[in-house]
């Protein structure tokens, strides 16, 4: 293995993160607050509970899953298509480093700002709501592979695209409706029983429900469906990054 | 001792169907300063990108140091230091930065005095802590040469190191091709410029529309190709050559106020004594006559335009 190599990617990285540390950490402490403000008082005051656990309570895990979601995508995308677009991606297809080495400093660098970034928000819904989280250890586990799936997901996109517009198309058109459809501000059992149904083909459910159920010990579906569907996930984007680097999709000449 | 990169019957066919390379074989010598000559669209950046793995050949092997830059990628490419033909640098990223990246991703433990060397080297230590943004064309290339650098490779790719660098950087480059030549660095640089090649390379290589017309020794190749022309300047201008010269092939130049005569000077006769001879018998006088050992530049041409005819 080339540590030194997985080492330098990771950490070039991160001081991309840390550089702008003001902006990566504002940003998305600021629209939590906003949330909160919105969401847990101003609606949460007409509803008393959901499944028995305070509405400004209940979202929390939607609010982290949603911002640990898009934050994975996007540094993951950005952090392989930025690269391509100015030319130094050179330098690492000529490097004695393999794809997994590669995908290790990628994937874990956006997975770990996504995390810092989730621990942030975390600790920012303590000063809103009083929260208590029954599963720690499940609730770390739903985080870490949320975090590490959606970085692979964010690392094929980046491969993919081929303008910034496109790197920004897929998170918009499809990943933000999934997330608010996916039961982060509700649970679907308030949803009529036609887009309950229909709520049960969106992967992103299953994320929220089980990183919820880690919170409360409730959920919307099983956790055994939750573990499953986040590893199925994870073990399908470990295989289109496998596929894209044995072919060399959009990567090399 | 064999070649240290050798490239066998490659052939690199790019998506759209077009051939770049074509069956192309070329062994590199531990040690030696090879300079890759042709025109724009030859396919010198093609075969440096499949040497490097920018790029997988359509077919053929390529080994550097005897590992296959394929299957056995990870022992080929630490060899290997490639300075691209273009800028590919991160405009907010700071110099020392960058080419520390460099070795880590190389695999190589973090060595700060070898990077002020090499920095040093290049004139690049006060600018260690600047952005990369804030440097001159000139200072760029030279940060991608550190990169190179960094990892302490064994071969050296340099393409067109010097195209649209001022004079100082060149020189300053040919110095920097020099020591590495005393470390034992193997130096492959692809240019346009003739001049570049015949001050500091070992061999020549040329390459045109994806062939490789010719590998040869610089010296042997000037002497071998070398011809010299013999410009004659007359007293009076002539229309045209005189019949009784037909047979030397002169060109009338400058409307006829010179003629010259092209000759080989490995030949066993150069032919001049009896041309001044017959020069005076057509009645043409002699103002005054130079000569010129040809270039590698026209040496150059002729084989590009001989491979186009
Ligand atoms: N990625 C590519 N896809 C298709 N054709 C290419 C690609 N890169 C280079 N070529 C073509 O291959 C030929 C050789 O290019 P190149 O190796 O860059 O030449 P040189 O470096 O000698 O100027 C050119 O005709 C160029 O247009
Ligand atoms: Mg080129």
């Amino acid at each position: 293995m080339n540590w030194n190599g997985i080492r330098a990617i990771y950490r070039f990285e991160m001081a991309r993160f840390f550089r702008s540390i003001i902006q990566s950490i504002v940003s998305p402490v600021l629209s939590t607050s906003l949330y909160f403000v919105v969401f847990g008082a101003a609606i949460g005051s007409r509803i008393d509970s959901v499944e028995g656990v305070s509405y400004g309570a209940f979202i929390v895990p939607g609010l982290i899953m949603l911002s640990v979601l898009t934050q994975s995508l996007q540094n993951a995308s950005f952090g392989i298509y930025f690269p391509k677009f100015i030319g130094t991606i050179y330098e690492i297809l000529s490097a004695p480093i393999s794809s997994l080495e590669i995908v290790i400093g990628y994937v874990g660098a956006a997975a770990s700002k996504a995390m810092i970034i989730g621990s942030i928000i975390l600790t920012t819904s303590f000063f809103f709501v009083d929260i208590s989280i029954q599963h720690p250890f499940w609730m770390l586990a739903f985080l870490s592979l949320t975090c590490v799936s959606f970085s692979l997901l964010g690392f094929i996109i980046g491969i993919w695209a081929r303008s910034f517009e496109q790197l920004n198309l897929v998170p918009l058109l499809v990943v933000t409706p999934l997330v608010f459809l996916g039961g982060s501000f509700y649970s679907i059992t308030m949803l009529p029983p036609i887009w309950q149904s229909i709520s049960l083909f969106n992967p992103v459910l299953y994320l929220v429900s089980g990183f919820r159920w880690s919170f409360f010990g409730t959920s919307d579906v099983p956790v055994v469906a939750s573990l499953i569907a986040i590893t199925g996930f994870t073990t399908l984007c470990l295989f289109i990054v496998w596929w894209i680097f044995r072919t060399g999709y959009r990567l090399k000449a | 001792m064999p070649a240290i990169v050798q490239v066998e019957n490659v052939t690199k066919t790019y998506d759209g169907g077009f051939e770049a390379l074509r069956n192309t074989n070329l062994e590199i010598e531990q040690g030696e300063i090879l300079a890759l000559l042709g025109p724009n669209g030859a396919g010198k950046t093609t075969l440096i990108s499949t040497i490097c793995g920018l790029s997988a050949p359509t077919s053929g092997h390529i080994r550097v140091g005897g590992h296959d830059v394929v299957s056995d990628f990870r022992e080929a490419r630490k060899l290997v230091g490639l300075v691209p033909q273009e800028i590919n640098l991160e405009p907010f990223e700071f110099v020392m930065n960058t080419v520390r990246f460099s070795r880590g991703l190389f695999g190589k433990s973090r060595n700060d005095a070898l990077l002020e060397s090499v920095l040093r080297d290049l004139s690049l230590w006060d600018k260690r802590n600047a952005r990369i943004a804030e440097l001159s064309g000139g200072m760029k290339r030279r940060v991608l040469i550190a990169k190179a650098l960094s990892h302490e490779p064994r071969v050296l790719f340099l393409d067109e190191p010097t195209a649209g660098v001022d004079v100082e950087l060149r020189k300053d480059m040919w110095a920097l091709v020099d020591r590495l030549r005393q470390d034992g660095v193997t130096i492959i640089l692809t240019t346009h410029y003739i001049e570049e090649a015949e001050a500091i390379a070992d061999r020549v290589g040329v390459i045109n529309k994806g062939e490789i017309l010719l590998v040869e020794d610089k010296a042997d190749l000037l002497a071998r190709m070398g011809r010299k022309e013999m410009r004659i300047e007359l007293t009076e201008t002539v229309s045209a050559v005189p019949l009784s010269l037909k047979k030397y092939d002169l060109a009338r130049v400058d409307d006829g106020a010179a003629l010259v005569y092209s000759y080989d000077t490995r030949g066993e006769r150069t032919g001049i004594t009896s041309l001044l001879t017959d020069l005076q018998g057509a009645g043409l006088g002699l103002k005054d006559v130079q000569t010129r050992q040809s270039s590698l530049e026209d040496i150059f041409v002729t084989l590009v335009q001989e491979a186009s005819a």
